[in-house]
């Protein structure tokens, strides 16, 4: 069972400081992600949801070291890559990519496609000249591009194609794990199918290893073997896909899932709409953290926050509702 | 091959598009000139100009002409490359700015290059460490460099370098000591703007997402700043530099009399002086033609820089 983890987070932590005063000096922190903990197989995917800002794009970056976490520890195939220097980092980067939200900003308007894709193969030492043409041409074909477009810039790609790009470009140096920050977010629907169909075939052909970050259940539901759902820098429910949807707990799970619209315009559904906004990360309630908006609140909620607690079937919860 | 043809068509309109803009303002100096009070046949002759002289000379000048033929005169003849004769030497205007140039361009790329490597070393170095100590006093350097008077400086660096330590000579024309106090005083300013430049556009492009994709490719710090951060800012620093080039090469007129540098700022300040109508036409569009061709280059190495100018 452990020889099959690919990556184990533990207590992964993120406070970004907020500076003021003259000699800008923390005067607070934005807890961004706190104590968050979690292990993905081999082959499988982790479905990260939960809504903007609730952290979990920089659980994401954390993971890779984009960010520097403020604390806790993350394992990759063994290895303790929170402990290691910048340098020891690099080789890494093979193993681990990420696919990233915006397809228009994440591109280097000022290089071709070949060389985008290119790139880490020769930084890597994995192909030079005439193989790494090839290599791309090959990368291209296999994210549905045509091997032509190699001297082409990102400006001439529409938003599906360029995440297309991406996914080459990430998938370049043949990395086991790969990070899918909201792949799909800033795409039409209709694109958003494709991209995924192709995220899940490539799984399938390379043996690759996803977190899947997303705010949308439905997407997350047809792409991930387990989800966690996050509210407010915290995990407050984990479980497998099928578990979670045909037993959810959590209070603001159900709340998400009442939010997926059901193709069939007989079924009336029970829509639980949140009251209020989420509350600011640099200050998140006393008790539980989403007892301000939680139709089930209850005193205890106000007072004590609940921990994360396995349920049975591997099925997490944090709510008082459940322990 | 499909990309060369793009460059060559792009050149080709855009040199076409500096036609009309040259002929604007060979019609604007010509209009200046005709409206600016005093008349410089009576600065020329002084107190002997008796009036019929002074007739006699207006109409051999074809002053005395309606304003439209002097018009196309002056522009078919500015268009032969006829600039006129100076009235105060008599000499051909083309000529007297030509014997003056190559000061003013050997001064003007001296400056480019102590502007260029302090100011682009700088603002690098600054964006790269943002809020370090070397960022904050190299921008406080920086200010100063920008507010501080030319003249003041030019003066101070003789006091320093040239009197009290004797290390170069205090002011004139000759070998490459000459040009080493007038080519700092004339490079402190636009140093100091392209170190302010550099850095914000450098702080701006390293906050883009592509450099985060950058280095999450595993690339290391070196490659991302100076292959992809680099190649974004260069459309900016490249403006800069243009115009600051420009702006030397149509001469420096304060540093140029502190220096007593015979370069064209000289020249052309001594022409309004002395009323020389021609002169100061030819001056003005010798400088005008400067800026043209020098934003014509920053046009041309943009679609070399950026690939989505070409297809505009």
């Amino acid at each position: 069972m452990e020889d099959n983890v690919l990556l184990r987070v533990e207590r992964l932590t993120k406070l970004f400081p907020i500076r003021g005063g003259i000699f800008q000096r923390p005067v607070g922190y934005v807890r961004a992600v706190e104590n968050v903990s979690f292990t993905i197989s081999r082959g499988e995917t982790l479905g990260l949801v939960g809504e903007s800002g609730c952290g979990k794009t920089t659980t994401g970056r954390s993971i890779l070291r984009l960010i520097e976490p403020t604390s806790g520890k993350v394992y990759f195939n063994g290895i303790e890559i929170t402990a290691l220097r910048r340098k020891e980092l690099a080789p890494l980067r093979r193993e681990m990519q990420i696919i990233f939200q915006d397809p228009y900003g994440s591109l280097n308007p000022r290089m071709t496609i070949g060389d985008i894709i290119g790139e880490g193969l020769e930084i890597h030492k994995i192909a030079r000249g005439k193989e790494k043409e090839r290599r791309i041409m090959e990368l291209l074909e296999v994210v549905g591009l045509p091997p032509a477009y190699i001297r082409r810039y990102p400006h001439e790609f529409s938003g599906g194609q360029r995440q297309r790009i991406g996914i080459a470009r990430a998938l370049a140096v043949n990395p086991k794990f790969v990070v899918c920050d909201e792949p799909v977010s800033a795409l039409d629907v209709s694109i958003q199918s494709q991209i995924i169909n192709l995220l899940k075939d490539l799984q399938r052909q390379f043996g690759l290893t996803y977190l899947f970050i997303a705010h949308d259940l439905s997407v997350v539901k047809h792409m991930s073997d387990k989800i966690a759902v996050m509210y407010l820098a915290k995990i407050v429910e984990y479980a497998s896909t099928e578990e979670l949807f045909s037993n959810p707990k959590h209070p603001y799970t159900l709340a998400l899932m009442s939010a997926i619209p059901i193709p069939d315009p007989d079924v009336k559904k029970q829509r639980i709409v949140l009251q209020g906004d989420l509350p600011s990360p640099s200050n998140p309630p006393k008790g539980c953290r989403f007892n301000t908006r939680c139709p089930k609140v209850m005193d205890l909620c106000r007072e004590v926050e609940p921990e994360l607690k396995d349920i049975g079937k591997e099925h997490l919860v944090a709510c008082h509702l459940w322990n | 091959m499909e990309i060369e043809g793009e460059m060559t068509n792009y050149i080709i309109r855009r040199l076409l598009l500096t036609i009309p803009t040259l002929i604007g303002i060979i019609t604007i100096t010509f209009l200046l000139m005709y409206v600016v009070p005093g008349d410089p046949i009576r600065i020329l002759m002084g107190q002997r100009g008796d009036p019929e002289t002074i007739a006699m000379i207006r109409k051999q000048m074809g002053l005395d002409d309606p304003l439209p033929v002097q018009y196309i005169r002056f522009l078919t003849n500015v268009l032969r490359g006829d600039f006129g004769r100076s009235y105060a030497t008599n000499r051909p205007v083309l000529s007297e700015i030509l014997t003056r140039f190559p000061a003013t361009l050997r001064l003007a790329l001296a400056s480019m290059v102590v502007a260029s490597v302090i100011g682009l070393s700088a603002g690098i170095i600054s964006a790269t460490r943002q809020y370090s100590f070397f960022d904050y006093s190299s921008m406080v350097v920086a200010l100063m460099g920008v507010s501080a008077p030319v003249f003041w400086v030019g003066l101070l660096l003789m006091w320093i370098f040239g009197y009290t330590l004797g290390w170069l000579p205090i002011s004139g024309y000759g070998d490459i000591t000459y040009l080493v106090l007038p080519a700092i005083t004339l490079g402190i300013r636009p140093a100091a703007y392209i170190a302010r430049m550099t850095r914000s556009s450098f702080l701006e492009v390293l906050r883009q997402d592509y450099i985060r994709t950058a280095r999450a490719k595993g690339l290391t710090e070196r490659r991302v700043i100076y292959i992809h951060a680099m190649r974004n800012t260069l459309i900016t620093v490249v403006t800069i530099l243009g115009m600051e080039l420009a702006s030397l090469l149509s001469g420096a007129v304060l540093t140029e009399t502190i220096f007593a540098w015979p370069g064209i700022g000289r020249l052309s300040v001594d022409a309004i002086i002395k009323r020389d109508h021609p002169m100061v036409q030819g001056t003005v569009l010798f400088t005008a033609i400067i800026f043209i061709f020098a934003n014509l280059i920053v046009d041309i190495s943009y679609a070399f820089l950026d690939p989505r100018i070409r297809y505009e």
